[in-house]
């Protein structure tokens, strides 16, 4: 039997409303009213049409809903049907529900029974054919998914809109081939580029290896006398791909022979551990999914921030669900597995008002997402991964700039919680040992995702592959982790464990068999979505939630039983050895046998030089202000600085009931800089958590960018009451073409911060990732060549260890009467600032950090939130001292009056400039009268002075000639620091 | 002592804060898969209070806390009435209190159980929505929110828009089974955003069955149980030190779990 059950709402539908609202907003306002129906199509052998009914009662609730069963729901008015579904193959995940509540209930007699969700929307109204099409590509993604469209006239004709069973159909016998490698070097480059040759002539996508590599390989099987299959072909491109291997970090680089990853980054916390000693904060750094610092004598915290930047750009719900739900399997796979505590995120769009689109291709076809769409897609794609997971995400911003457009930024991290003993063993120690089953657990394997790794080593351009879009199931992989984390671990049921995401079990299983020094893998036992698959794509695939898990013999069946009883499917696929070989076997034939030295160590290193990356810099030219309330709101208004609360407020930051300092702050509900949890309860410790950056200042000094990151990361965990010693630090690059030796000489000057700056605050970084190709190449609407990439830009993210919650400071102004404070010092460092971009200039003098004063300064101001006596504390960032004591206000619902001229500065004459430089270490404290004395001895000996205080009134500022230059009610910066994206 | 069983599986993901605010008022709370619970389902008479905590059952695929009421329906319905026969104390919270209702568990009006009339439908926004929101308590006969007029917890749900007939809702009324108001100020919230979070009809956040021991509530109160994870505790931290008051280490949601646990004891649940 294949029919439809149609559910629809009897009276309001919320999601109807908003539906209506935003094909409004698309411009079709003579749409009047919009009908939904969630469709349930079924094939079913066993069921019969007298089933449907129940089936029908079980799909819907019966207080909001109605359904028809075997023929189409039909109302009143409508113009246009336009039903959306998924296309073969693509996850869906309230398909796969359904058919298991349909088994719960059938039981046998529902065997084989499929069941595949999609949506009808019935649009009302005097519409086009052409309307309709415009309205459906927006509201589907045609990579995913698929869009069916009837006027009423043809619905009635054909009785509804038919049944459509979305199944895989693949015609191939799966078998490996061989490739041969005896080719001319430009047809090597070509297979490089854009992969292996199929029979009828197509490409299998690109293998992103270089003609250096594609001649070791050459080499390889020559000495081997065979030519290498497919799969093995595969196999290598993905375990050397720049996205597994970050072979940029690993080359050598002009002077630094060991590249900049050893001989910088990684040479900054080893030197910093040697220092601190006993105080040493690491406990496991740059050899697992995550890094990992000591939170006390029982736990440690792990963190790890990713990014999706390309899927995100083709998909951006996809691709970002994925990010979250893949980065929380890099805490379930570090040590014996950590338990996902907390999410991060950090998103870069250009301005989601731009309407202008890029394509990729010429003739205006096939366009990019607007950056609207990116945005509403990523935002939504964090939002059900980490709310349907149940790890609160507290901790995120959104960044703009144009040149995000093209592809946007998708920064998504995890916290994880681990017991430092699991059964008695030092918890981040794990090896598989030779004999142990490889059990690959979770999801099935699909095409989605296969060269994912590859494709995120290139340009995105118009041969960017569809399979590398995933979806994600963050329910199969909740009882996978609750599974795991919550039960297995503990049993002590495996030896070892790691995630499948990059590369897929080739990755995963591979890196595995290093601890042991072999594994043997039956590529027919995976379990697939579909029959019909490639040996090749079934072992690169990147179909997520899953995990491989090396578990002893003795105790498989205990594990498989165990994650059967949680609904989890748990398989064995081979075995690990210790002969030195990675062998994959198909129905019985090798496919795969290479050495383990050559497939991890084979890749011949690369040897990078720089350029230096000049530019013509001058000084900005910026009229003085005449209105500084008008400034000042409009500096509130700015799209990186104005409130994200729907962002914030969409993501629950509350469950597992560990937060602490919120997101949002104060009565007025300002976003914070850096937010605190508990995420041990009957512990009084917190874990503090910030990140930041500064992409425009690379407009001037990239290494003054990293400087300010790493000082802002740090100084946002200090103002809540972090010790510096406590905190540790994650590096993410997100460069843009870096085979230009311009880009490379940027990158080299940013690590060159990096180090330079974690060895003096001595905070190590404990964990890192890039991602070099963030390039948009294609072309505008009049057909002419585009190439956008982003600013070269690094994320710093940084987490800290509080050892009293209960002393944790918030941003938000307290008290009436509070006395103000700005800690350091404030200079004319306009240059790449906000205020400098509302006046479309750039100028010259970036922020500087001066590390060694700013490490006093904290020190001190460290002490007094020690001893109680921080009322407020708020980092001043983007938009500088003005913005920041506004930020403070407003979150307070409080005034304050304040001289400018009492602010420690050096070289500034401007009300503007001091109001708006950005120069960095400086935080504003506020202070009760009764403490002053006590504030202000603490204090001594830094730069910081009294500027005013905080009052019940407006938000006063008398400028440095002594007149009055702001007077502006609070509520009037709260709205104009909540107008510029109210409305989403 | 009184023993609470948490359920969890296929996406609650409340479990273990829950059952430490049961822990911390004084119970013995264990995590049970459902799977265990449904291969063992006589487990349940070792429990006094049985609580469907918040998460995202099945995803809220094909609507809210509905997948997981069918399962629990096919495969526990009989061991469910008898607990709940048994005069013992039931809560849900958030997808529990979506469970609950699919199950029809509530209102259970003539003491009878089983049949929806209660829903709990997408919020107004179509959005998730996580914040902090002001309840009036209104249910004397509610055992859980004895004592409680009003408290602040949080919500965090993208399906909470309490809906019912007008026929069911009078009822609800005139059998003071309506729990909890959504509040502003002094006042209900009278559907505005976002005191009422979700639009919910007449603002309603919880509701008890007619015996006042099962009860269902779309906020958190084991988000609450607290000082410092109150969303103002900073600043009530800046008042207490300057009026040298200590700083309390508990808050309002732990009395829900007390009452609850006080309940089960004095009446040997």
């Amino acid at each position: 039997m294949e029919t439809r059950i149609e559910v629809f709402y009897q009276k309001n539908d919320a999601r109807a409303q908003i539906r209506l609202e935003s094909i409004h907003s698309m411009g079709f306002s003579a749409v009047s009213s919009l009908k939904l129906a969630d469709v349930y199509t079924f094939s079913s052998p066993g069921l019969e049409e007298s089933d449907l009914q129940k089936c029908g009662e079980l799909l819907s609730n019966p207080v909001l809903q109605n359904f028809i069963a075997g023929k189409p729901f039909v109302p009143s008015e409508f113009d246009y049907a336009i039903e959306i579904g998924f296309l073969p193959g693509v996850t869906d995940n309230v398909g796969n529900t359904a058919a298991e509540t349909i088994h719960d209930f059938f039981g046998e007699k529902a065997n084989g029974t499929r069941v595949f969700n999609s949506q009808v929307l019935f649009l009302k109204g005097n519409i086009s054919e052409e309307d309709a099409e415009t309205i459906a590509n927006n509201l589907a993604n045609s990579l995913i998914e698929r869009i069916q469209i009837k006027s009423r006239a043809e619905f009635e004709k054909d009785g509804g809109m038919g049944v459509v069973v979305p199944l895989v159909k693949l015609d191939e016998t799966p078998k490996a081939g061989e490739v041969s490698l005896d080719l001319s070097d430009e047809k090597l480059v070509e297979l490089g580029k854009r992969g292996i040759e199929n029979e009828d002539g197509t490409r299998r996508g690109p293998l992103a290896l270089d003609l250096d590599s594609l001649n070791v390989i050459k080499n390889y099987f020559g000495e081997l006398e065979r030519s290498p299959t497919d799969i093995e072909l595969e196999s290598l491109a993905q375990t050397w791909s720049e996205h597994c291997k970050h072979t940029i970090f690993a080359a050598e680089l002009d002077e630094i022979k060991d590249g900049l990853y050893k001989g910088r980054i990684k040479a900054a916390t080893n030197q910093i551990r040697k220092e601190m000693g006993e105080n040493d904060l690491c406990a496991s750094v740059f050899s697992d999914n995550s890094g990992a610092v000591f939170f006390n004598d029982e736990f440690l915290v792990s963190d790890k921030v990713e990014t999706h930047n390309s899927p995100s750009a083709l998909d951006p719900f996809g691709g970002a669900i994925t990010g979250i739900v893949g980065v929380n399997r890099d805490a379930m796979g570090f040590g014996m597995a950590a338990k996902p505590a907390v999410n991060r995120y950090g998103f870069c769009f250009a301005d989601p008002k731009d309407k202008k689109l890029l394509y990729r291709a010429k003739n205006a076809q096939n366009p990019i997402l607007s950056p609207e769409r990116m945005m509403l897609g990523v935002i939504d794609g964090v939002n059900v991964g980490g709310n349907c997971s149940g790890i609160p995400t507290p901790q995120g911003f959104m960044y703009f700039d144009e040149r995000y457009k093209g592809k946007p930024l998708v920064f998504v991290g995890t916290v994880g919680l681990i017991p430092r003993k699991v059964n008695g063993k030092n918890s981040v120690e794990k090896a598989a040992k030779p004999g142990d089953a490889v059990i690959m657990v979770g999801n099935r394997v699909g095409k989605d995702g296969v060269h994912g790794a590859t494709f995120s080593s290139e340009a995105l351009s118009e041969g960017s592959p569809a399979t590398a879009v995933q979806i994600g199931d963050p329910i199969t992989q909740k009882k996978m982790s609750d599974a795991i984390v919550k039960e297995a671990r503990d049993l002590g049921l495996y030896n070892s464990i790691t995630d499948n995401g990059a590369g897929g079990l080739s990755c995963s299983v591979a890196e595995m068999a290093k601890e042991c020094d072999g594994c043997i893998v039956d590529l027919e036992k995976v379990p697939l979505k579909y029959p019909g698959m490639q040996p090749w794509e079934i072992w690169v695939s990147e179909s997520q939630e899953r995990m491989t898990l090396s578990v002893p013999q003795e105790k498989v069946k205990q594990f498989i039983d165990l994650m059967d009883s949680r609904g989890v499917e748990a398989t064995v696929i081979g075995e690990f050895t210790d002969s030195g070989k990675c062998v994959v076997r198909f129905n019985g034939k090798t496919i795969v046998e290479l050495d383990q030295d050559f497939l991890h160590d084979g890749l011949p290193k690369k040897i990078l030089r720089t350029k230096e990356f000049a530019r013509e810099l001058k000084d900005a030219s910026v009229e003085m202000p005449s209105d500084y309330n008008a400034e000042l709101e409009a500096m509130l208004l700015r799209l990186n600085i104005c409130s994200k609360e729907f962002v914030s407020s969409q993501y629950d930051y509350e469950v597992q009931a560990s937060s602490v300092l919120k997101p949002l702050q104060g009565k007025g509900n300002v976003n914070a800089d850096a937010s605190v949890v508990r995420p041990v309860l009957d512990s009084g410790k917190g874990v503090s958590l910030s990140q930041a950056l500064y992409p425009k200042y690379g407009d001037i000094s990239i290494y003054d960018m990293a400087a300010s990151a790493i000082d802002s990361a740090i100084k946002n965990l200090v103002a809540v009451g972090t010790k510096i010693e406590k905190i540790a630090l994650l590096d993410n690059f997100c460069w843009c073409s870096s085979d230009e030796p311009e880009r490379l000489g940027q990158l080299k000057q940013a690590v060159q911060a990096c180090f330079d700056y974690a060895v003096t605050y001595k905070v190590p970084f404990v964990s890192g990732k890039d991602s070099m190709f963030n390039d948009f190449k294609g072309f505008d609407e009049n057909s002419n060549p585009v190439k956008v990439s982003v600013p070269p830009t690094l994320l710093i993210s940084s987490f800290g260890i509080m050892e009293n919650i209960e002393n944790a400071v918030s941003m938000d102004a307290k008290i009436a009467g509070d006395l103000i404070y700005v800690l350091g010092i404030t200079k004319n460092e306009l240059g790449a600032s906000e205020y400098f971009a509302s006046k479309g200039e750039i100028g010259k003098n970036v922020p500087k950090v001066d590390a060694k004063k700013a490490i006093a300064l904290y020190n001190a101001l460290l002490e007094a939130i020690e001893q109680g006596i921080v009322a407020s504390a708020q980092p001043v960032g983007l938009g500088g001292f003005g913005v920041a004591l506004a930020k403070k206000c407003i979150a307070g619902g409080l005034g304050a009056k304040v001289e400018l001229g009492k602010v420690p500065s050096e070289g500034i004459d401007r009300n503007d400039f001091l109001l708006f430089s950005e120069s960095q270490s400086r935080i504003i404290v506020t202070v009760a009268p009764e403490n002053a004395e006590q504030f202000e001895k603490l204090l001594e000996g830094n730069d910081f002075a009294r500027v005013g205080e905080i009052t019940g009134g407006n938000l006063e500022l008398i400028g440095l000639n002594g007149e009055k230059i702001v007077d502006s009610k609070i509520e009037a910066l709260n709205e104009a620091y909540r107008k510029t994206l109210r409305g989403y | 002592m009184v023993k609470a069983l948490v359920l969890t599986g296929y996406g609650v993901n409340c479990d273990d804060e829950t059952a430490f605010a049961f822990r911390k008022s004084g119970a013995e709370a264990s995590i049970v898969h459902v799977n265990d619970l449904i291969a063992k389902p006589s487990m349940l008479k070792d429990f006094g209070i049985l609580v469907f905590p918040g998460g995202f059952s099945y995803g809220d695929d094909s609507g809210s806390g509905n997948a997981l009421a069918n399962k629990i329906r096919n495969k526990l319905w009989e061991p469910l009435m008898e607990f709940v026969d048994s005069k013992k104390l039931v809560i849900g919270i958030c997808n529990g209190f979506q469970v609950i209702s699919n199950l029809g568990l509530l209102p259970g009006f003539e003491g009878k159980y089983g049949e929806r009339t209660v829903a709990l439908a997408h919020n107004d926004s179509a959005r998730y929505e996580c914040r902090w929101v002001s309840l009036k308590g209104f249910s004397k006969k509610c055992v859980f929110t004895r004592g409680i007029d009003e408290i602040r917890l949080p919500v965090a749900h993208g399906e909470g828009k309490f809906t019912a007939s007008d026929e069911v809702f009078a009822k609800l009324v005139e059998n003071d089974q309506i729990v909890f108001r959504y509040a502003e100020g002094n006042d209900v919230a009278k559907g505005e955003f976002p005191f009422n979070p979700n639009g919910s009809m007449d603002d309603v956040a919880g509701i008890c069955d007619l015996s006042g021991r099962i009860l269902g509530l779309m906020p958190h109160p084991e988000r609450n149980i607290f000082f410092t994870q109150q969303a103002d505790w900073p600043l009530q931290k800046e008042i207490l030190k300057r009026s040298k008051k200590p700083l309390p280490k508990e808050s309002a949601g732990l009395k829900i779990f007390r009452n609850a646990v006080d309940f089960a004891k004095e009446n040997g649940l």
